[in-house]
């Protein structure tokens, strides 16, 4: 069982990373960084270039930047493998549906959050954050993250097979993202590091919740 | 006594309004193959999907005994081949194979048997649906199951390929393994024992 979860970790993580079409490795996860940056650069074009206004809405910026690039993948996230039958032989194995479902949360966070907090380093540059103002995103994001991933995983195992399902998923998940977003971005405001724990709380939640709500929408499905 | 490989009883299956099957009994003794027919949209692939464990049995409008109605019982394990192969297709073949051969424990495939060993390095999404046919029951017979459910196995395979089905069925069930068989094209197996589906409409 553990081997058989192993595996399928690798494999998403490869599947994750490379794309779908399978390009180099890294290819999967360039769009949604470049994606990121690209927010990045083109808020202070839409707000004017005022260093203090930038310096204050940045981080809230460089949030809603990294939920819609969390938002990205969500097509490819499940859907592919109920359609090509992964999960039905899964099941066959006796591989429980929960224990896929959780080593695709940590798939799916690995390709895109370090990444992602690698490139908030630039967007807070362009944006005029200070060190500790920088400090703070990063530490919220590194909270925030995992929760988003199980969110998304969770989210594109219930659109799963629906017409449009890609579209729903995002809409789906940016409402459920709020909590995340409140404490992740509410504690640059506040400037205390109570809102990062809270944001870590509503994050674990989520994690906890995302394998049991996940295998159940893919059986639900069958 | 031999344990049955398979034993189910009083299986239904309802789509939306619609009944396909009602009151379905099945037993299969180890070393038997089953041939399992019936028209288009009779329910032959609902069959093989509850069977698998992938589809729970609707419940009986009589059933003959509410105590057993609907129970499923295997010996051993499963293996599923259905028109879904599981594997990668944006990998080379060797290495979505590797992928189950992981999972399974598998060692050595009879890739040469299959007409595969040539392809290994070749994309799954560039294979042919005979081909593809072929991987997916490389990827069956890594999994050392004991029962085999191929669903439509001959679907896209040339003369050879389906000979070569025919001998590894019969090979699978002299080992002591049971294999079910939807097929609307004719196939022999061993024992020649068929089910019509269609008989349990309602």
């Amino acid at each position: 069982m553990t081997r058989a979860l192993l595996a399928i970790l690798r494999r998403d993580l490869a599947r994750l990373l490379r794309g779908a079409h399978g390009g180099a490795l890294g290819s999967g996860i360039a769009l949604p960084i470049l994606f990121f940056l690209a927010v990045a650069i083109i808020f202070p074009f839409a707000v004017g270039p005022d260093p203090r206004l930038l310096a204050r809405v940045g981080g809230g910026v460089i949030w809603v930047a990294a939920l819609l690039a969390a938002v990205l993948p969500l097509d490819r996230l499940v859907e592919p493998d109920i359609e090509m039958g992964f999960f039905d032989q899964w099941a066959l194995r006796g591989i429980a549906e929960e224990g896929v479902i959780a080593m695709r949360v940590i798939a799916h966070w690995l390709s895109f959050a370090p990444a992602l907090m690698l490139a908030t380093l630039p967007a807070g540059a362009l944006l005029g954050l200070d060190g500790a103002q920088l400090g703070m995103v990063e530490l919220g994001l590194l909270a925030g993250t995992p929760g988003l991933a199980a969110l998304g995983v969770m989210v594109a195992a219930i659109t799963a097979g629906l017409k449009g399902g890609a579209a729903l998923a995002g809409l789906l998940v940016i409402p459920l993202a709020v909590p995340i977003l409140i404490f992740g971005a509410g504690a640059l405001a506040s400037g205390g590091a109570s809102g990062v724990a809270l944001c870590g709380a509503v994050s674990l939640v989520l994690v906890a919740l995302a394998p049991f709500a996940g295998a159940g929408a893919i059986r639900a499905g069958r | 006594m031999q344990t049955a490989a398979l034993t189910a009883w009083d299986l239904c299956c309802r789509r939306g309004d619609r009944w396909l099957f009602h009151g379905l009994d099945l037993k299969l003794e180890q070393g038997e193959a089953l041939h399992l027919t019936g028209p288009n949209g009779a329910g032959k692939t609902s069959l093989m999907r509850m069977l698998a464990g992938l589809l729970r049995p609707s419940p009986s409008l009589q059933p003959r005994d509410a105590a057993k109605a609907g129970t499923i019982a295997w010996e051993g394990t499963i293996a599923l081949a259905d028109e879904r192969p599981a594997l990668d297709p944006a990998l080379p073949l060797g290495k979505a194979l590797d992928f189950w051969r992981g999972i399974d424990g598998a060692r050595d495939l009879p890739l040469e048997r299959l007409g595969l060993d040539n392809l290994l390095d070749v994309p799954v999404r560039y294979l042919s649906t005979g081909q593809k046919k072929r991987a997916a029951l490389a990827r069956l017979i890594g999994q050392h199951a004991q029962n085999w459910l191929l669903d439509e196995p001959l679907n896209g395979l040339d003369v050879a390929g389906v000979a070569l089905i025919e001998e590894l069925v019969a090979q699978h069930c002299a080992q002591g393994g049971s294999a079910i068989v939807t097929s609307h094209q004719p196939i022999r197996l061993p024992g020649e024992k068929r089910l019509d589906i269609a008989d349990y409409a309602l």
